[in-house]
């Protein structure tokens, strides 16, 4: 029993990183139409910076998650005027191996820089906390405590702020927001700028317990996009449900299925929701 | 009766031939030769490629998978049950070809960007199921040893030159039947599949066969390329079916220019020579190679082949026109000869 106990918080952990990466993901689909494979490279360079700050300058913890999240904050909106802008009205599959060029970019950056070591962000909050018999470090707790947080205020930037709802407004009707006087490329780098701030803020929750590493992007890209294919490419409460159900998946399978082929259970769950249902779980209309 | 000994194509094509024949004997040394060799490995997989992605315009990224399913197959098969690779080898493609038809089956009811991220998802799972299936695949070790191909009566192939020979010979194969594919009525189906598929499916054609049929041909060649490669380099780990590798054929295919005959094996060859003569800045090879695949998408969609082909009709039409104007005579039809002869 505590055994499931514990693997349910560390479910929800691994639910809470997923989420806010995803979330990112979906936000970039529903307004540019653009599966951004670059997204889980900026969960790595967010963790990194991060990294660097705390060790190389001694920041605080918390100052430095705020640093990286404007690092990448810029580094989203010169993805979005470098690469996705000017590539708008290509083939949906130009666009897909432009990312795919950021991405592979993006990763032999890292290692070049920084070599290709696992490192680990120093952890202040390390100690364990006990409740009838479930061990939990403190971090866990902030992972958990931080996504909800931030879904909270996404929430109320998209719905409850003029620029925010700009954005909902682009993602629902593209010509309809330009004709109510929305600027689309103020909406577009908002929306890069939002999600990789997201996508550090992952990495930088992340960051004590799980490494950070150059590759550690890939995989969590590839969950993120299973995640938003079973939410529906786009939605955002979709894409939060879907990160859950991934993390619990994963979480409860390593424990009672097989822990080898834990990463195998995310992809499988995808070519069978695909195979019986080839649009999405809660696909919005047909494309 | 003898119509293609006057097109320049054919005798272009002739000279290409003998050069790579006299190849293993005009080359400095002997790594060139293996990295040419590899190279034609390579392009015979990203001629499967390029049946997909150029002229049936699917986005498929499951290839590494297929490449890594083909050479795991067929080393598996001469390790454990002795095969002999003229075996193993048909047998790897033809598994091959059988595991991509019931991805096909599977993805080609999804579209666009699901059908991308769902034939990724399928080569992450043939990745981390050869890397997790320690009994039988060795796991991250891999299987080491493999043995060279057999020879066939006075044939051997232990030395590097035959190894060559025998790569090229498939690769020949391999141009052969995808030229004939792309000129035949159903390479015109597949492009009509790709420029739309549901004028494609109005004219009667059944969309979901030729993209499995164009699948399966394509996994037939990686599955081959797969098991050239494990008899070549004798040693194969998990990392061949990494989706980077797809990433690379998909590389190696836009440098040269998708939906071309030509355009798989020069962007491999080029995009390996660079790689290899900018050996001592390996580690910024993909630094270099991400910004490339960026500007090429952008602003050379054609690759290499592609907008040469575009520069010599723009020429060849600049010259018809001069002609045009200096003898005063209206040639439309030349024009539009022409004009087609850059399309073929």
């Amino acid at each position: 029993m505590n055994l499931l106990i514990q693997q349910t918080v560390n479910g929800l952990t691994l639910g809470s990183i997923y989420c806010l990466v995803a979330l990112g993901l979906t936000l970039i689909y529903g307004i540019m139409e653009v599966p951004n494979f670059a997204h889980g490279h900026f969960y790595m360079i967010g963790g990194y910076v991060t990294f660097f700050m705390m060790t190389l300058y001694g920041i605080n913890y918390w100052v430095s998650a705020l640093i990286s999240g404007l690092v990448l904050a810029v580094c989203g909106i010169l993805l979005e005027r470098l690469v996705f802008n000017p590539m708008r009205h290509t083939p949906h599959s130009n666009q897909f191996i432009a990312a795919v060029g950021a991405m592979l970019f993006l990763e032999a950056s890292a290692r070049v820089l920084w070599g290709s070591d696992f490192r680990s962000i120093p952890a202040i909050y390390d100690k364990v906390l006990v409740f009838g018999g479930v061990r939990l470090t403190e971090q866990r707790l902030i992972i958990i405590a931080g996504a909800v947080v931030l879904m909270v205020v996404l929430y109320i930037f998209l719905k409850h702020t003029m620029i925010g709802s700009t954005i909902e407004a682009m993602a629902q009707n593209r010509d309809g927001a330009s004709l109510v006087g929305i600027d689309v490329n103020r909406v577009a780098m908002l929306t890069f700028a939002v999600a990789s701030i997201l996508a550090s803020a992952a990495a930088s929750l992340a960051g004590p317990i799980f490494l950070v590493y150059p590759a550690m992007g890939s995989l969590i890209i590839m969950k993120a996009f299973v995640i938003i294919v079973i939410g529906g490419m786009g939605s955002i409460p979709g894409a939060v449900l879907g990160s859950f159900i991934l993390g619990m998946t994963e979480s409860l399978g390593a424990t009672y299925i097989s822990s080898s082929y834990k990463d195998v259970i995310a992809f499988a769950i995808l070519v069978l929701i695909l195979s019986l249902k080839p649009s999405g779980l809660f696909a919005k209309g047909a494309r | 009766m003898f119509v293609f000994l006057k097109k320049p194509k054919f005798w272009a094509y002739l000279v290409l031939l003998a050069v790579a024949i006299v190849f293993p004997f005009i080359s400095p040394n002997r790594y060139y030769l293996t990295v040419v060799t590899l190279s034609f490995i390579y392009a015979i997989a990203v001629y499967g490629l390029n049946l997909i992605v150029g002229y049936l315009g699917q986005l498929s990224l499951a290839q590494a998978g297929f490449f890594g399913l083909g050479a795991y197959v067929s080393g598996l098969l001469s390790l454990k049950l002795h095969m002999s690779f003229w075996l193993t080898m048909p047998l790897a493609a033809v598994a091959t070809t059988v595991v991509a038809l019931m991805v096909g089956l599977i993805s080609f009811r999804t579209r666009g960007h699901y059908f991308v991220i769902l034939t990724l998802c399928i080569g992450v799972i043939i990745h981390l199921v050869i890397e997790k299936w320690d009994d039988l695949t060795g796991g991250v070790r891999g299987l080491i040893g493999i043995p060279r191909p057999t020879s066939i009566g006075p044939i051997d192939f232990i030395s590097l030159e035959s190894q060559y020979y025998l790569v090229l010979a498939f690769l020949m194969l391999t141009i052969f039947v995808m030229s004939r594919i792309a000129s035949s009525l159903v390479g015109r189906t597949f492009k009509s599949i790709r420029n739309s598929e549901e004028l494609a499916a109005t004219l009667g054609i059944n969309v979901m066969n030729n993209k499995l049929l164009a699948f399966g041909i394509a996994a037939f060649f990686t599955g081959i390329a797969g098991a050239l490669f494990a008899g070549y380099i004798r040693f194969i780990g998990p990392d061949i079916c990494n989706p980077n590798l797809t990433f690379e054929f998909l590389l190696f295919l836009l440098i040269g220019g998708q939906a071309t005959i030509a355009g798989p094996l020069v962007g491999t060859l080029v995009a390996n020579g660079l790689t290899e003569s900018l050996q001592f800045m390996q580690e910024y090879r993909m630094v270099v190679f991400g910004i490339l695949l960026i500007l090429i998408v952008r602003f050379f969609p054609g690759g290499l082949a592609g907008e040469t082909r575009i520069l010599i009709t723009k020429l060849e039409n600049r010259f018809n026109k001069r002609k045009k104007s200096r003898t005063n005579a209206p040639s439309k039809g030349e024009s539009h000869a022409t004009k087609d002869q850059g399309f073929n």
